[in-house]
């Protein structure tokens, strides 16, 4: 954004300044004007109920997102949250069901092992200088493996009504999971905003090496936003195992490029340093909007992924574009 | 030093729940390989436990490993096996062709196989005895359900009916839906709508909260497997607006999930294809071609499919 205002100066041109103007509001535009396109060609588009569908949709993996953001921001991923999401879903499941019933346990432990799993992954990569591509790859593997051998191809099913509550219960109006998404929002945008943690994990991930010499303890806040990824991913399989009522052993299948993509496409760089939450919340809605409004078309699925990677790919040079006209 | 000691306390927590059992393998004569596509379906771990079930009564050891549903692990997994040396195969091929190479190396070690559930292509390569479903008419016989309910709802056939279809490419996603669409074609009073929801749970509750938006009319529910109709029914019941118990639905594969369901009275009906039944007898024509040379008169025995209601629950296997 600074460096937008900053180049306005220099350049004037037609393309600059639609480009000045694409960095502010484009993916919200984008955004709108999809659901416009929806709502003509679906009438039911806008129906309050598709609507709160989209969100509670979007609410599982968006709450990942989130998590995401903080770990893109320092310039680093992680591939790993879909097996997370499968293995403290099966574990909460295991609590529910097989190992007394205890609620709190059922919970707590979960969140415990996805928090555990974001540290292991950031103690790792950072300490060991290995990159997290890498060692979340390897996480990724051990903890769908895990998940496996937990289940032993037995799903597992049947959770107490207070369990059911977080994916499917209400508050007033609204699915419990977009409360829990949107407050997650709000929260880490405050929290990327407002707090020392925040404005570190933007130095950091601007430049990692004028962060360290000015005294920020850079390890220490990568491993925290691992930690923070891993809670929140956790978190998600709590929601994904309440709502189906069953813990699956292909649970979150595919969810890191969901993730990823959601994180891109509201416009935080895969460089780090640039972006924030909101644009995650438009990111994820959008890629939500797409999959409701082609299922609602009745379109084949096929042409579902299809649109996706091009909406990514596009997000993406769109992002290249702005940089190179607006670079001073 | 903290950090090491939070790092032991993080392990301790992941590893805490399991105690694994380390099955001992007892004298045994013969010993059999089992390839089949991934223990992630519950389908494939209660085969497995059918296997085993049956290794035990016949003393026979059975080295069975999982192929993460990839053509290339269950190739790999097969060449072992014949490194191995064991004295037959157990095959449940992930796909028809691609496994065909493996089986001909089996055939040219004189190792004799027995394939369970899903084919290989027609005279491809050497197979003793196939055991299998008859997914077509599982399919058939899922739509003739819901053609005798539609006509004793409205006193003919007539209606809305949605399809999940399984995962495209997906042989049992193929055969089930072509014998359901040939039995509705017969009725052109019935509109079939079909959306894919890829054999999963979650993607049947994802596809089924936008089909009740975007056709908020329908009569009837056809999931080509227990897991989307299973996530297919939640939907439904979050929604507040689809009466569950009026809808008629049928899954299919008879999971204990479903049983339950159809226990409770929500879920109308699943297709049992015998999951034990096909393994155990697959794994005796196996035994019995080991132990007394006999050859089955029969290469190909299809089981028939039944459909299971709340009136005949105890016909299903009762999985686990």
């Amino acid at each position: 954004m600074s460096k937008a205002v900053e180049s306005l100066g220099k350049k004037r041109g037609l393309l600059h300044s639609f480009f000045v103007f694409w960095d502010k509001v484009g993916i919200l535009l984008v955004f709108f004007l999809i659901c416009v396109i929806f709502g003509i060609l679906a009438p039911r588009f806008f129906h309050p109920l598709n609507i709160l569908n989209v969100v509670r949709q979007v609410s599982i993996t968006g709450v990942i997102a989130v998590g995401m953001t903080f770990v893109i921001l320092l310039g680093l991923i992680d591939l790993s949250v879909g097996s997370i999401v499968a293995f403290t879903g099966m574990i909460a499941a295991g609590f529910q069901v097989n190992w007394g019933g205890n609620f709190f346990l059922s919970i707590m432990v979960p969140l415990l092992i996805g928090t555990g799993i974001g540290f292991f992954n950031g103690y790792i990569s950072t300490k060991g200088r290995i990159h997290p591509f890498i060692i979340s790859l390897g996480s990724m593997s051990i903890f769908r493996g895990l998940t496996l051998l937990v289940a032993r191809g037995r799903p597992i099913s049947g959770m107490s009504p207070e369990f059911r509550f977080i994916g499917a219960g209400m508050v007033g109006d609204v699915p419990f999971p977009v409360v829990l998404f949107i407050g997650t929002v709000i929260l880490a945008g405050i929290v990327l905003k407002k707090t020392v943690f925040g404005r570190y994990i933007y130095a950091i991930g601007g430049n990692s090496e004028a962060a360290l010499l000015s005294g920020i303890m850079v390890d220490k806040i990568k491993i925290l936003a691992f930690c923070v990824l891993g809670f929140l991913a956790g978190s998600s399989g709590l929601i994904l195992t309440s709502r189906l009522n069953s813990a699956e052993m292909l649970a979150g299948t595919g969810y890191e490029l969901d993730v990823i993509s959601a994180v891109i496409i509201g416009g935080t760089s895969l460089m780090g340093g640039e972006g924030g939450v909101y644009g995650t919340l438009v990111g994820a809605l959008l890629m939500g909007v797409v999959a409701n409004g082609l299922n609602l078309l009745g379109v084949q699925p096929f042409w579902q992924m299809i649109v996706r990677g091009a909406i990514l790919i596009l997000a993406l040079l769109m992002d290249q574009l702005k940089r190179r006209f607006l670079a001073a | 030093m903290k950090k090491v000691v939070l790092l032991l306390v993080v392990c301790a927590m992941v590893l805490l729940p399991f105690s694994g059992t380390l099955a001992s393998a007892q004298e045994a004569d013969l010993t059999i390989g089992l390839s089949f596509p991934s223990l992630a379906f519950a389908w494939f771990a209660f085969l497995e436990q059918a296997v085993f079930d049956k290794a035990e009564i016949l003393g026979v050891e059975v080295v069975s490993l999982e192929a993460e549903n990839r053509v290339d692990r269950q190739m790999a997994i097969v060449e072992d096996m014949i490194i191995k040396e064991v004295d037959g195969v157990l095959l449940v091929p992930i796909e028809i062709e691609a496994i065909v190479p493996a089986v001909l190396a089996l055939n040219a070690a004189g190792i004799p196989v027995v394939t369970v559930d899903r084919r290989l292509a027609e005279g491809a390569a050497e197979v003793l005895a196939h055991v299998g479903a008859d997914n077509l008419e599982g399919g058939r016989k899922a739509g003739q359900f819901i053609v005798d309910k539609l006509t004793e709802k409205y006193g003919e056939p007539r209606g809305v009916v949605i399809e999940l279809y399984g995962t495209p490419g997906a042989g049992p996603a193929i055969d089930r839906s072509a014998g359901f669409n040939e039995v509705l074609a017969q009725h052109p009073g019935i509109t079939v709508h079909t959306r894919t929801a890829y054999f999963g749970r979650a993607d049947g509750m994802r596809v089924m909260e936008d089909v009740i938006i975007g056709i908020p009319e329908f009569d009837a529910v056809f999931g080509a497997n227990d897991e989307m109709i299973l996530g297919g029914l939640e939907a439904m019941k979050a929604s507040g607006v689809v009466d569950v118990e009026a809808t008629i639905t049928i899954g299919f594969d008879a999971l204990p999930d479903a049983l339950a369901s159809i226990d409770q009275g929500i879920l109308d009906a699943t297709i049992e294809q015998f999951p034990g039944r096909q393994a155990s007898d697959g794994f005796q024509v196996l035994i019995d071609n080991l132990r007394e040379g006999t050859v089955p008169t029969e290469p190909i025995t299809l089981i028939e499919p039944t459909v299971i209601t709340a009136a005949n629950l105890g016909d299903a296997e009762k999985a686990f």
